[in-house]
């Protein structure tokens, strides 16, 4: 997809979350990264021959994964567990409440190839679920990084954090939606463009799918404000507040359940601030999930550029 | 290790005492895991006043002993010792699962002396996986020991790390399985066959030895002899009885979490004074 805000197509998030990964581990052997035979899923593999002695391999055992990432990281290591985002939160979520969560060691919890990037796999491999688990759980921030930038800064920034924190993103090539140098703070969403008609608030790898709708908008006249809600714990509610207090109509937009996730997440704020204003969440229904890929499966939910901008036609025309 | 050498003799003898504060302060809490605690404290008395290199000092220096006890449900017994060997003062007892208390029914890290929160059946050995790597990865000394509950077995998560241990050659790690025969439903053996579980450690790597669990210089002679082959993590299986030293409490299920009534709690004190001036420490 092109695009005219940045710059171009990037890489994948995986391969940027891979190569930082390993210029911060050339540069402090305290950082270490667990694999559950993952590092090949992971980008891992050069890591790996490089580093032999920074990477920890547990097998196909995503439990043992996240309580060993814990012990690791309760001696001083810099760890970061990886592991495909539908197994690391649902068949560890366990570990991650209790060994990393609640006893507070601050493990960087990788959840790669999430959302439907696994789409022509099946609903095993989908991970749908993941905000909305963690975000219930106490102690866990969240990020969920749209571009090659966000997710560069993400891994960089997540080393210094004395806290848990659980960073997922895809497989998929992503446009660059910033310009170098952007700023990024964990916790402070990032506006890639300002308009006063419609918001769209999103977050990871559909708010490239936001800006292609903004740009068919544009072209009808309509103008948009598109948030990367890249930290969804803690959410910048400022930043949601300020989209609100400037648009007609607001529509988040997540690769996740509607359930427990971003949309969910504004509207209690949205609510409690006493603001009521046409507003949809668009994200994965309360159904079995289709096959396709990643690209499809947006389209069939309403999630691809042309489709989000349809919703944004009915809801500024009172018919959403 | 505590400053002055203490006696088998003097071990036995706070071993009951300990017997006897845990029991005070689940009644006082009206809560607790008796059983359980009364099973393990032998192996909690000989590991902090003989084995564990670690003090209030040196807690947080990174070349301490770590203890884990996966087993977080036996928090009673941990609680008492901790207090004993003054990592707390001992009137923060009382406070055992009050109110705002840091006292949990299950340890937690808030608790001087506590590495890591536990209670979840399953999670300690995974932890004490990545502690004792990091041992072998900076070449430090410490060792990690493990309490292990034999019910806990039956989570798979163990057995994940298991294969883990033995494959890292993790020799700085000791699991001590407090092999009372029961879980709360009954007896191992009914509820989900355990044995042969010295041939199943074996299977998976580890060097295991079968000890009393009662018996201080037994418990002393198998955990002085860690690791018991280099390059292999450790197994100790300790036999031991739930609700050990009261007469109406050992080998009963029911009082995995039972809580002594007035009369109960009266006969199992006097039962354990009974034991206190038998072995020489009475008042
Ligand atoms: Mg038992």
């Amino acid at each position: 997809m092109g695009n005219d805000l940045g710059g171009g197509a990037g890489k994948a998030n995986l391969e940027v979350f891979a190569q930082t990964l390993l210029s911060m581990a050339l540069q402090n052997k305290d950082v270490l990264v667990v694999t559950s035979d993952s590092r090949g899923s992971g980008h891992l593999k050069g890591f790996a021959a490089r580093l032999p002695d920074q990477i920890v391999e547990v097998g196909v055992a995503e439990q043992d994964l996240v309580a060993i990432a814990a012990g690791l990281a309760s001696t001083g290591k810099i760890v970061y567990a990886v592991s495909p985002a539908c197994f690391l939160t649902a068949r560890a979520l366990e570990q991650i409440k209790n060994d990393v969560c609640y006893s507070d060691w601050p493990v960087r919890l990788v959840g790669i190839s999430a959302g439907v990037s696994y789409g022509p796999l099946g609903s095993t491999h989908h991970s749908l679920h993941d905000i909305a688990a963690l975000r219930a759980i106490n102690n866990c921030m969240i990020i969920v990084p749209a571009d090659n930038l966000e997710t560069e800064m993400a891994v960089r920034a997540a080393a210094g954090l004395q806290h848990p924190v659980y960073i997922r993103f895809g497989k998929r090539p992503m446009p660059h939606l910033h310009r170098p140098g952007t700023q990024f703070e964990i916790g402070k969403a990032i506006w890639v463009m300002r308009g006063s008609d419609i918001a769209f608030v999103a977050t990871g790898e559909v708010v490239a799918q936001a800006v292609d709708a903004a740009r068919t908008l544009k072209a009808q006249g309509i103008e948009s404000t598109v948030v990367s809600m890249h930290t969804i714990r803690p959410l910048d509610t400022q930043a949601l507040l300020a989209a609100a207090s400037s648009c007609k109509a607001m529509i988040t937009v997540e690769e996740h359940s509607i359930a427990g996730g971003l949309g969910e997440a504004c509207a209690a704020v949205l609510m409690q601030s006493g603001i009521h204003m046409p507003f949809r969440i668009m994200g994965l229904p309360d159904e079995e999930t289709v096959v396709g890929s990643q690209l499809e499966i947006f389209e069939h939910y309403g999630l691809s550029g042309p489709r989000l901008a349809q919703t944004a036609l009915e809801l500024l025309n009172g018919r959403g | 290790m505590g400053s002055v050498a203490l006696s088998d003799r003097q071990l036995r003898i706070k071993s009951i005492q300990y017997r006897l504060k845990i029991l005070k302060y689940i009644k006082m809490a009206n809560a607790g895991h008796t059983g359980g605690s009364l099973s393990c404290i032998d192996i909690l008395n000989v590991l902090y006043n003989r084995i564990l290199r670690v003090s209030p000092q040196t807690f947080g220096h990174p070349d301490r002993d770590r203890y884990i006890q996966s087993k977080g449900h036996s928090v009673e017994a941990l609680y008492v010792v901790l207090a004993d060997r003054g990592f707390f003062g001992e009137s923060e007892l009382e406070t055992l699962c009050r109110y705002m208390s840091r006292l949990a029914g299950h340890p937690t890290r808030k608790v001087p002396g506590i590495e890591h929160n536990t209670g979840a059946l399953g999670h300690g050995l995974a932890f004490a996986v990545g502690v004792a790597l990091t041992g072998k990865k900076d070449g430090r000394a410490y060792r990690v020991f493990v309490l292990l509950g034999d019910g806990e077995l039956d989570e798979g998560s163990n057995w994940e790390a298991m294969m883990a241990a033995s494959h890292y050659g993790l020799d700085n790690l000791i699991a001590i399985v407090d092999r009372n025969m029961l879980q709360i439903t009954g007896p191992t053996e009914q509820v989900c066959r355990l044995e042969p579980l010295a041939d199943k450690l074996a299977a998976f790597g580890w060097s295991v030895r079968i000890a009393d669990g009662h018996d201080i210089p037994a418990l002393t002679d198998v955990l002085s002899a860690v690791p018991f082959e280099p390059g292999r993590p450790s197994a100790i299986i300790a036999r031991t009885t739930k609700g050990k030293g009261v007469s109406f409490m050992e080998y009963d299920p029911s009082w995995h979490h039972g809580v002594p009534d007035n009369q109960q709690y009266e006969i199992a004190q006097q039962q354990l004074e009974q034991l206190l001036r038998e072995a020489g420490g009475g008042q």
